[in-house]
């Protein structure tokens, strides 16, 4: 299994002060899956996603990433973690500013062990989200869709088990949010597992499986029983 | 960053600096004849040239304890010896009146210290003895006195006695800190019966004839004096006087010189740590600006480490630049010092050593080092989720 997660728990101290943001939470995701977590703002959707993506231990519980304990790992290991088994898309994209699209995606490649065939590797993921023409721009001379390629690009580039997508539509009008949709769902169909955190119902209805999650429990999993298909002609919203 | 410039700029010209000044007393003790040797009266303090030094009157030394120097059967490797009984005094001739230094001197002058006659002779040894009223001008007492007008054989005042001129030296500038232009030379004896009233010596100056026979030659000058001055003990302890070789006065003027370059140093070092410190800022306000790139490195799988080398580097960077800007700004300075020296006549050598070089860079680049630590430590314990919030 490629996560497996029992009893995560995750409170946050400060001070005297406990809050508690996952409540016991059990789950699996297996390869080639492509799920989406909803829930609204607050209900710790985006902390069970830093879990998963290793930008964050949880209080208590397990987490076996390829049947691998992680939860205690050193932030060094989950950086290595991070670098060869995740990619990130984010919401504001982050790209890096005054620098050129293939900079950004050759960013990963540059803290990896393997460091051979760089510029290759970048071009070629540039192309799979067809960005070839747009390789030496800036970052500031593109726009909000092509922005996010560029991000999918960069979370491509090493090759990793799962791509992590945090409302990645949140920022782009509707057209470009297709767009992302259908990048996400080809990628899918070609094998990548996808974990997607949205609080869109729509947005989420692109993915196979749904987690709905509501103040740090989860109230439901299930497949999506009428997937939407981005590219069949409907747009968002 | 204008701090690092002005930091690196000041070691460079300090060192430049300290070269050329170094090269310019060393080439001048070499024209004054590196095998003298002088004699101060007084014996010399513990650390530090003897008090008559400062203008403290010590009367122990005499024109007869040159007179005995002199003699070979005294001093064998002597050449020649120069007394002097300095004083001020006023010039007047016509109308005219000019203050400048009185030498009373000996005739040895020509011999020890080189001196060029341009018009006119130099005192005779007979006129040393008889209290003739000669003098010999120097060039800049010339053109203050009698501008272009002959002085030879004017007859003037020095402090209402009469003298007539009949020489008029060479010039020479200013050698070692001593202006010889500005000064006018009577023999000795006249110097200390008619115009200070004294009886003793200021210095005296001694010729040796190589500068390998010359500890041999303090030697003989101080087993002289002592048996002159009645002093037995051999040690040196009880002496009332001092002997000392042009390369002693050479240490003690880099002694003077190594004083004013720390001090300069200790500027430059100043200057250096506020801008460090302006180094540390603009790192601070980077490492808050860029945040959320900090935050995406993180995510993307760079370690630490590897945020704090980055950090590091770029302080180092902006450290070096400065450096490498103070280094072109301080060789300028110095250009132009040297530029200035020349105009003044001074046979100033314009080196920027490779070791200021060297040391204004690793300054810098250690600065760099030394400040960027604290803002590259705060960039690379930033929390990933926190630093991708970061607005």
């Amino acid at each position: 299994m490629l996560i497996k997660i029992r009893d995560l728990i995750k409170d946050y101290h400060s001070g005297e002060v406990v809050t508690h943001v996952l409540h016991g939470l059990s789950f699996e995701i297996g390869q080639g899956e492509f799920v989406a977590i909803m829930g609204p703002s607050g209900s710790g959707k985006s902390t069970l996603m830093h879990i998963l993506s290793f930008l964050d231990r949880p209080s208590s519980g397990e987490y076996l990433f390829n049947d691998k304990a992680v939860a205690h790992l050193s932030d060094d290991e989950l950086a290595g973690l991070r670098n060869r088994e995740v990619g990130f898309v984010f919401q504001a994209f982050n790209l890096l500013p005054r620098t050129t699209v293939l900079e950004n995606v050759k960013l990963p490649l540059l803290y990896s062990e393997n460091r051979k065939g760089l510029e290759e590797k970048a071009q070629e993921v540039l192309k799979s989200v067809g960005l070839e023409h747009r390789i030496n721009y800036y970052t500031n001379q593109i726009s909000g869709g092509e922005k996010q390629r560029v991000a999918i690009a960069r979370a491509l580039v090493n090759q990793p088990s799962v791509l992590f997508a945090d409302e990645p539509t949140g920022n782009l009008d509707s057209k470009s949010g297709v767009q992302i949709m259908e990048i996400l769902q080809k990628l899918n169909d070609a094998g990548k597992t996808i974990v997607m955190v949205t609080h869109e119902t729509y947005t989420s209805e692109h993915a196979k499986r749904i987690i709905r999650i509501h103040d740090g429990h989860i109230v439901s999993d299930a497949p999506v029983a009428n997937r939407r298909h981005a590219g069949d002609g409907d747009l968002l919203k | 960053m204008l701090g690092i410039i002005i930091g690196v700029a000041a070691v460079i010209v300090i060192m430049s600096v300290g070269a050329g000044a170094q090269s310019l007393i060393l080439s001048q003790i070499k024209s004054l004849g590196s095998n003298l040797i002088g004699v101060l009266p007084g014996k010399s303090e513990e650390k530090g040239p003897p008090a008559s030094v400062y203008g403290v009157v010590i009367t122990t030394l005499t024109y007869d304890d040159a007179m005995a120097l002199k003699k070979k059967s005294n001093v064998p490797n002597i050449v020649d010896v120069v007394a002097y009984t300095k004083g001020v005094g006023t010039l007047s001739w016509n109308n005219n009146t000019y203050d400048t230094n009185l030498s009373g001197a000996t005739v040895g002058y020509m011999a020890v210290e080189g001196g060029e006659v341009e018009a006119g002779r130099f005192f005779t040894a007979e006129e040393e003895k008889n209290l003739s009223r000669v003098a010999v001008i120097g060039s800049t007492v010339k053109k203050e006195l009698f501008g272009e007008q002959n002085p030879l054989a004017q007859r003037i005042k020095i402090n209402k006695e009469m003298f007539e001129v009949i020489g008029v030296m060479k010039e020479r500038g200013t050698v070692a800190f001593q202006n010889y232009d500005d000064q006018v030379f009577i023999p000795i004896m006249t110097m200390q019966k008619i115009v200070s009233g004294v009886n003793h010596l200021g210095f005296l100056r001694a010729k040796i004839d190589q500068e390998s026979n010359i500890p041999r030659a303090i030697e003989d000058v101080k087993a002289t004096l002592r048996e002159r001055h009645d002093i037995t003990d051999a040690t040196g302890a009880s002496d009332d006087f001092t002997v000392e070789s042009a390369a002693a006065a050479l240490d003690m003027l880099k002694i003077i010189t190594d004083g004013l370059k720390y001090f300069l140093a200790a500027v430059a070092a100043l200057s250096l740590l506020v801008g460090g410190i302006g180094i540390m800022n603009i790192m601070l306000v980077s490492v808050t600006e860029r945040t959320r790139e900090i935050g995406l490195r993180k995510a993307v799988g760079a370690r630490s480490a590897k945020i704090r080398s980055q950090f590091l580097l770029e302080s180092i960077f902006l450290t070096g630049v400065g450096g490498s800007i103070g280094i072109i700004f301080g060789s300028l300075v110095s250009y132009l010092i040297a530029v200035v020296a020349h105009f003044l006549n001074y046979t100033w050598e314009f080196i920027v050593p490779l070791s200021s070089i060297m040391l204004g860079l690793s300054v810098s680049i250690l600065v760099g080092l030394f400040f960027g630590i604290y803002p590259a430590s705060q960039a690379a314990k930033l929390d990933p989720i926190e630093a991708l919030r970061h607005e």
